[in-house]
């Protein structure tokens, strides 16, 4: 029997009875329908891994179409869902984090007065998110793509009376419009070619119709890639994310974690047959993901306020995703995906713990000393930190660390690029760390009043915060590489996915043969020994000499600024692209709207009514007068005819 | 016998002076009257051109006309008594309501 369409209705299901019942339940009746609608969907997608487990490695794929969705002539598209190897990591960890985020936001947002409102967004998006990576055609993972869009916009912008927050919403929709109209454009051309959009078939036609590393093929994939810069916060589309902060801190968690953002990614490794023909998209995949890891490393190292550190991170880890697939080891991007999804739902969840015990307070310079007030969260936010920065055995370095490898080693890797990445370990490190020693270290900075507030948070979002920080501390051990001794588990797992242009497996003919394992355990100590010198240098600036940290800022205070103000972006954007939208609107309001539009419509109807003013007399009303005008008339007609 | 001219004439003159009853008077009945006046100019010229044609359909047409007449002044009349009762007056200059 066929059940794949249970992972998404029970969401949907979820979304309806909240909705529809808007402000007739009971708290705890709404938490018990969210909650249990995503849980329900985990329960269903575990029970379709295993199913898949139980099945040989080259069959693994089950598919269910539920019926056909636009049949139009030659163009046909099914509703249809698939599970391959690839979207049952992708919905186990969507409705494995989602449902502990859901858990989370019972307790966080108690005292919300749009608590049914806040619970509808949330299954909704995870219902589009799982309709995005169970869709076995590209138009339907479009409407999933779509749906995400708008649920991020719906809760950045949940607390919408805040100007902040609307702005916020509005934001991250638009630049989305950007990406999402690249994405499309890059259907056309993939339909227009191959005359489908069902992946088995494009991915099977694909290789004949278009010429590998041609103009068609190049542009379909930078045209998708385009997509996915905006729905994955890449360059120069990743303004949004970090103004994204604006919503609840859940939502930032499930945002930046679980969903939406990771679409970018699981879009192009779903695509990688395309994509592995484009070498020059390749190339620009690789080189937009290192530049975005390392800028948005260097924005997170000054930010004072806890959750835009950690969005500016989670740009910066999605770099690194798309290095993974700019140099072919798409099954390492995917890995990291999940680990990341682990560990960044952790920070988030842990900065929302933090956040709440301080009654809102999110700037780290009124934060320190929550050790000891706050054990549990402390606890499982240093296990995400870890695994976050890559320390071995934290699920983060063996992700990280395949990453870095295969930057290094792959056909489209280079040096360089291991070299940038490395550097932006580095930085992640150091930027955790000073966050990690910022809000839990050293003296309390708040005020008097709110030291007084300071709790643990309740049980409700304790006990997600631990499941996820056993998950961030286990979660890598998936995927132990060969030369730790390992069975690089996790790659095998989605090599039937991975397939390339011959249909040999990606990463096995990239690897060149020099590359030895000894090789690869001088890079990862190297690696280790970078990240460790940084955490000693966030331990000796933030928790030793913190009056060194002052003196380097005053040396580099340009860099400083230049920093704090994130390199300027939004202004330049708002300066480039958005003054000159304005205006050019504001002109087609204010001239061509108003005076040329307006002005003809008025016209007309001034020039009629000034007509109708000099005839009004005629009408006087008097019966004798149109009698009048009556005989008058009846005499004129007669004298021309009696004349002619 | 009198030439049929004769009677157009008569029948011209009356009906002018139907018309100039009718855009000259204010009073209702007055104007009422005038138009019964132009009626029965019409009436006489059909008369007279059907005598003078020799053919009985004109005579016909008269008496239709007459008795389309007699109900038009009862109606018409019961119309002008109405309008008296509710506004007691039948200047007709007065019954300009369409124009507000």
């Amino acid at each position: 029997m066929q059940y794949i369409f249970l992972v998404p209705l029970f969401p949907l299901i979820g979304f309806l009875l909240n909705g529809l019942l808007l402000g007739r339940l009971k708290k705890s009746v709404i938490s018990l329908i969210a909650c249990a609608s995503v849980g329900l969907s985990f329960l269903v997608s575990v029970r379709l891994f295993m199913e898949l487990l139980s099945l040989p490695a080259e069959t693994r794929i089950l598919q269910e179409t539920l019926f056909t969705w636009i049949p139009s002539g030659d163009f046909v598209v099914n509703f249809g869902f698939m599970v391959d190897p690839l979207s049952a990591v992708m919905i186990l960890v969507v409705s494995g984090v989602g449902f502990l985020i859901h858990v989370y936001s019972v307790g966080y947002m108690h005292e919300d007065a749009s608590y049914g409102r806040y619970f509808t967004y949330l299954n909704l998006f995870v219902f589009n998110m799982l309709v995005l990576v169970l869709a076995d055609n590209y138009l339907l993972m479009f409407v999933g793509w779509e749906g995400v869009g708008l649920c991020s916009y719906l809760l950045i912008g949940f607390w919408f009376e805040k100007q902040s927050a609307a702005d916020a919403g509005k934001k991250a929709f638009i630049v989305n419009r950007i990406g999402d109209f690249g994405f499309l454009l890059g259907l056309f051309i993939i339909f227009w070619q191959v005359g489908s959009l069902d992946y088995m078939v494009v991915f099977e036609k694909a290789p004949i119709l278009f010429v590998a590393g041609g103009g068609l093929i190049t542009a379909a994939t930078l045209l998708l890639f385009v997509g996915a810069t905006g729905k994955s916060a890449q360059i120069p589309l990743y303004v949004w994310l970090p103004d994204a902060m604006e919503g609840p801190t859940p939502v930032s968690a499930l945002l930046h974690a679980a969903t939406m953002v990771t679409a970018g990614v699981y879009m192009i490794a779903r695509s990688n047959v395309l994509f592995m023909m484009a070498p020059t998209t390749m190339a620009v995949v690789a080189i937009i993901g290192i530049a975005t890891a390392f800028f948005a490393g260097t924005m997170a190292l000054t930010q004072n306020d806890i959750k835009r550190v950690l969005a500016y991170s989670t740009v910066s880890q999605l770099g690194y995703m798309f290095v993974a697939c700019g140099v072919a080891a798409f099954a390492a991007g995917i890995f990291h995906l999940m680990t990341h999804a682990f560990f960044k739902a952790l920070l988030f969840l842990g900065s929302g713990s933090v956040i709440h015990a301080l009654a809102g307070q999110q700037d780290m310079r009124f934060m320190g000393g929550l050790k000891k007030h706050m054990p549990i969260t402390y606890k499982t936010f240093l296990a995400g930190t870890l695994a976050i920065a890559g320390i071995p055995l934290f699920s983060g370095f063996f992700s990280k660390d395949e990453i870095l490898w295969k930057a290094f080693s792959s056909d489209y890797g280079s040096p360089w690029l291991w070299i940038i990445a490395v550097g932006t370990a580095g930085m992640t490190a150091f930027y955790m760390f000073r966050l990690l020693y910022l809000t839990f270290f050293g003296e309390g900075r708040m005020d008097e009043q709110a030291k007084h507030h300071l709790h643990e948070s309740p049980k409700m979002m304790t006990v997600p915060l631990i499941a996820l920080a056993v998950l961030s501390i286990i979660g890598g051990y998936v995927g132990i590489p060969h030369v730790l001794g390992g069975g690089d588990n996790f790659n095998k797992f989605l090599e039937p996915v991975m397939k390339g242009i011959h249909g040999e497996a990606v990463e096995h003919a990239l690897l060149s043969a020099g590359h030895s394992a000894a090789l690869e355990l001088v890079l990862m100590i190297t690696s280790v020994g970078v990240v460790s010198l940084f955490i000693f240098l966030a331990y000796y600036f933030y928790r030793k000499n913190s009056t060194a940290m002052g003196q380097i800022r005053q040396k580099f205070s340009w860099l400083h600024k230049v920093l704090f103000g994130k390199y300027f972006i939004d202004e330049f954007y708002g300066l480039v692209i958005v003054r000159p939208l304005v205006n050019f609107s504001l002109f087609l309001w204010k001239i061509f709207d108003v005076i040329i539009i307006d002005g003809l419509i008025n016209g007309m109807a001034t020039i009629i009514g000034d007509i109708s003013t000099v005839l009004r007399p005629v009408q006087s009303g008097k019966v004798r007068s149109y009698a009048t005008i009556f005989v008058i008339g009846v005499m004129v007609l007669i004298g021309y005819f009696v004349i002619r | 016998m009198i030439p049929v001219t004769h009677y157009l004439i008569l029948s011209a003159l009356l009906f002018s002076v139907g018309v100039a009853g009718v855009i000259s008077s204010r009073n209702l009945i007055v104007m009422f009257m005038s138009i019964e006046l132009m009626l029965n100019a019409a009436n006489l010229s059909i008369i007279a051109f059907s005598r003078y044609l020799n053919i009985m359909d004109g005579h016909v047409i008269v008496f239709l006309v007459l008795t389309v007449a007699a109900a038009e002044a009862a109606v018409g009349l019961a119309i002008i008594i109405a309008i008296f009762r509710n506004r007691a007056t039948i200047n007709a200059d007065r019954f300009n309501l369409f124009k507000r």
